[in-house]
């Protein structure tokens, strides 16, 4: 390789953009922020996600974990197969009445914090399948945070979506999961 | 081996099952035979057996339901014959309120799931199957889908307000 | 296969629930399964997890809607689940359509072969321990995608063509693409091969896991590849042509015991031969008259949308399509056409109405997944994963 080639290439390497710090106070040798804000910082970019991929969209998922789109640029370096390791739930594709439970079981597994992604039309609406078999939303036996509209979405709506979980997760106060609010919530789903 | 037409495939069959044959027709070509329930496995049987014919391949089983026949649940079976490249499709009515039919699993393994389908949507029971149990639907229901009169729409769902949409 | 099975004293019988979420198995797939030790002694799979009641859903929709629903039966390659309905319904109705059209499916059709066959072998290599593979042939199925995206502008669900022919002319971006795609796709294929075809490991690993011989294949009504492997040459392209496959040169390849080696190297040749059939299809596309992308009739083909606004024929057929009073004959017709993973079947009965009477598919994958438990019964754990891999049983398809 020329030499000037080389030292672009480096340039290029060493062109990594580091996310922002949070606003805070800075001096000499100390920097103080908010507790909510450092650890969503490092909860958004460390998302561990659980691919619950049923059908289609869990093909386009894959092409989302493949090189070309590589889902992880945004800290999901790991998919978690275990949900007891996992923050983000990923339900991509059709659920059917029969795997309903499945899925709640699975949510249910989950440690706090976590978040749900509904991925395609059917996740989050039943989508074209408006029959006796299938789930008309997984929003019926667990809570969304993101929907993804698409059947299936593109990679790129899929990153998209995950970009916006990454925007609840920052900006959630560390309080949420304790609060009144979010245990109404749950006991709408009837999870305790 | 010589061509057998669809019609010598016919003869063969009108030989060995006399008056079995209620209805022959030949839809786009593939010789189509309605027979009986009782008739209908054994013609599977002789057409895999006989080595002129050789039908060994089980293409499909499924079911269809015709409300308004007398007989209105049908099985239809398809089979294949590699050597000759012809395929047959038979089938075989049977009344609703005892929709039975010996089994094709003994002939072909394959057949095993393709009648747990068709015993999960239509109800037909296939007498000698291994184990009927629905596969595809839930275990604890009770209707049978495919047929005619059960709505394809989740009945259950409130959600829905059909003024809005002309129903 | 061992004494271990027979031996009585060491005897441990283990009870392991493997899905329907286990990473895995590539989708919704329950197996019961009762082990001694690592090794399988029944199996007692569940299925139905994605069930959609496609052939319900078909019952209610006009001819025309229900070329989306076959996109989401085999989603690794809609295409020819696309063209297997439109042919189908062109049977129906009698249509003869022209060469080119015939030609342009083939490159369709054949396009979205080999990417089926790049998804399973790629997730043969990850099962096996080989992720690098995959992100091999991943980056040229995108290449693939890129193309439908060209033809019909979406990538996996693309609802390619009408009844009739196409909905419009492949653009010259679209041929470019493909062309390119030919001319850089082998190199690729051959650094797979080499990775794979002679990798000690992966030999070990695949040799005489699940075999099966053409007898028992063809007792359970196998088709596709998995037949092939077994040793019977039977494809449907060969002894029913349709789309006129018989104007193309190709070979067909076939195993010797039905392995998952076996199954991977038929796929492997299998796409070698649909590059060839490409190749084909694109020269000959050159004597084709161009812009002919449908057939001259007008009573089932929809009208370009300016027609329908400035010429009162193509508003009534426009009218007539929409609202299903296309005039259809009642029939019954069976139609089977080489889907990636075998003989991809459309048993439709019309009684002359809008929408068929009874719509039934035959699926490869729900027919081949049933031979599953028999394969793995006596084998290890980590062989049946590699099994269910090798089968590329694709869930919507399963699970209609």
């Amino acid at each position: 390789m020329k030499p000037e080639k080389a030292r672009e290439r480096g340039k290029k390497m060493s062109d990594i953009q580091l996310v922002d710090a949070p606003a805070g106070v800075e001096g000499s040798g100390f920097f103080a922020t908010r507790l909510d804000k450092a650890v969503g910082l490092a909860r958004s970019h460390s998302l561990w996600p659980l691919p619950f991929a049923t059908s289609c969209c869990g093909i386009e998922f894959m092409a989302t974990m493949g090189a070309n789109y590589d889902i992880a640029r945004f800290g999901s370096e790991r998919p978690s197969f275990s949900p007891r390791q996992a923050d983000l739930l990923m339900v991509m594709g059709t659920i059917a009445k029969k795997m309903g439970p499945v899925l709640r079981q699975v949510y249910l597994q989950m440690a706090e914090p976590r978040w749900v992604m509904a991925v395609g039309a059917c996740a989050s609406s039943g989508g074209i399948f408006d029959t006796y078999s299938v789930l008309q939303g997984i929003d019926e036996v667990i809570p969304v945070d993101v929907y993804v509209p698409g059947c299936p979405p593109r990679p790129e709506a899929i990153i998209d979506g995950l970009m916006r979980v990454q925007e609840l997760v920052r900006n959630e106060s560390v309080r949420r999961r304790g609060s009144e609010e979010y245990k109404e919530l749950m006991a709408k789903y009837g999870i305790q | 081996m010589g061509i057998i037409t669809n019609q010598g495939i016919l003869d063969k069959l009108n030989a060995r099952f006399p008056n079995a044959m209620l209805e022959v027709s030949e839809p786009k070509g593939l010789l189509t035979i309605t027979t009986d329930r009782e008739t209908l496995p054994k013609i599977v049987a002789y057409l895999k057996e006989d080595a002129s014919l050789a039908f060994r391949f089980l293409t499909d089983i499924t079911g269809v339901h015709y409300p308004e026949q007398e007989l209105p649940l049908g099985v239809v079976c398809h089979l294949q014959s590699m050597a000759l490249n012809r395929r047959i499709r038979l089938k075989a009515f049977l009344p609703l309120n005892n929709p039975r039919i010996s089994t094709l699993t003994h002939l072909f393994p394959g057949a095993n799931w393709m009648e747990r389908e068709t015993y999960d949507f239509f109800g037909i029971i296939f007498e000698g199957h291994p184990d009927l149990r629905r596969i595809l639907n839930m275990d604890d229901m009770v209707a049978f889908p495919m047929r005619k009169e059960f709505p394809l729409e989740d009945p259950n769902r409130r959600d829905k307000n059909d003024d809005f949409f002309g129903r | 296969m061992t004494t271990f099975l027979e031996d009585s004293e060491q005897r441990d019988i283990t009870t392991l629930n493997l899905g329907p979420t286990h990473p895995a198995t590539h989708g919704v797939f329950q197996n019961i399964l009762k082990m001694d030790g690592e090794r399988i002694v029944s199996a007692d799979p569940t299925i139905g997890y994605i069930h959609r009641a496609f052939e319900k859903i078909a019952e209610h929709r006009p001819f025309y809607q229900i070329t989306p629903l076959t996109d989401r039966l085999n989603y690794c390659s809609a295409p020819i689940n696309n063209m297997g309905w439109h042919m189908t319904v062109e049977k129906m109705l009698g249509l003869e359509l022209p060469k080119r059209v015939d030609y342009m499916r083939v490159i369709v059709m054949e396009l979205s072969r080999i990417a089926d066959h790049l998804i399973c072998n790629g997730i043969l290599g990850v099962d096996s321990g080989a992720y690098s593979g995959f992100l091999y042939l991943f980056e040229e199925r995108e290449k693939i995608y890129d193309i439908f995206e060209e033809i019909c502008g979406a990538r996996l669900t693309t609802n390619i063509g009408r009844i009739g022919g196409f909905e419009r002319d492949f653009s010259e971006k679209a041929f470019d693409r493909i062309r390119q795609f030919i001319k850089e796709f082998p190199p690729v294929m051959k650094d797979f091969e080499n990775l794979f075809n002679r990798n000690r490991i992966f030999i070990d690993r695949c040799t005489g896991v699940s075999p099966i011989t053409v007898e028992q294949a063809l007792g359970y009504s196998w088709t596709g590849p998995l037949l092939r492997a077994a040793g019977l040459d039977y494809d449907v392209r060969v002894l029913e042509p349709y789309s006129s496959y018989e104007d193309f040169e190709f070979e067909v390849p076939v195993g010797t015991s039905g392995d998952c080696y076996d199954r991977f190297i038929v796929r492997n040749e299998e796409i070698w031969q649909s590059l060839r059939i490409i190749e084909q299809a694109m020269e000959k596309l050159k004597k084709e008259p161009e812009g002919v992308f449908h057939a001259d009739v007008p009573e089932y083909y929809l009208p370009p949308k300016q027609e329908v606004y400035n010429n009162m024929e193509a508003l009534i057929y426009h009218f007539k399509i929409v609202m299903g009073e296309v005039e259809n004959p009642a029939t019954e017709v069976y139609h089977a056409v080489e889907g990636a993973n075998g003989e991809l079947g459309f048993y439709l009965i019309t009684d002359g109405g809008r929408s068929p009477f009874r719509l039934h598919f035959r699926r490869p994958s729900f027919i081949n997944y049933q031979a599953f438990p028999d394969l793995i019964v006596g084998g290890l754990l980590s062989d049946a994963i590699l099994t269910m891999s090798s089968m590329n049983v694709i869930a919507g398809e399963l699970d209609a």
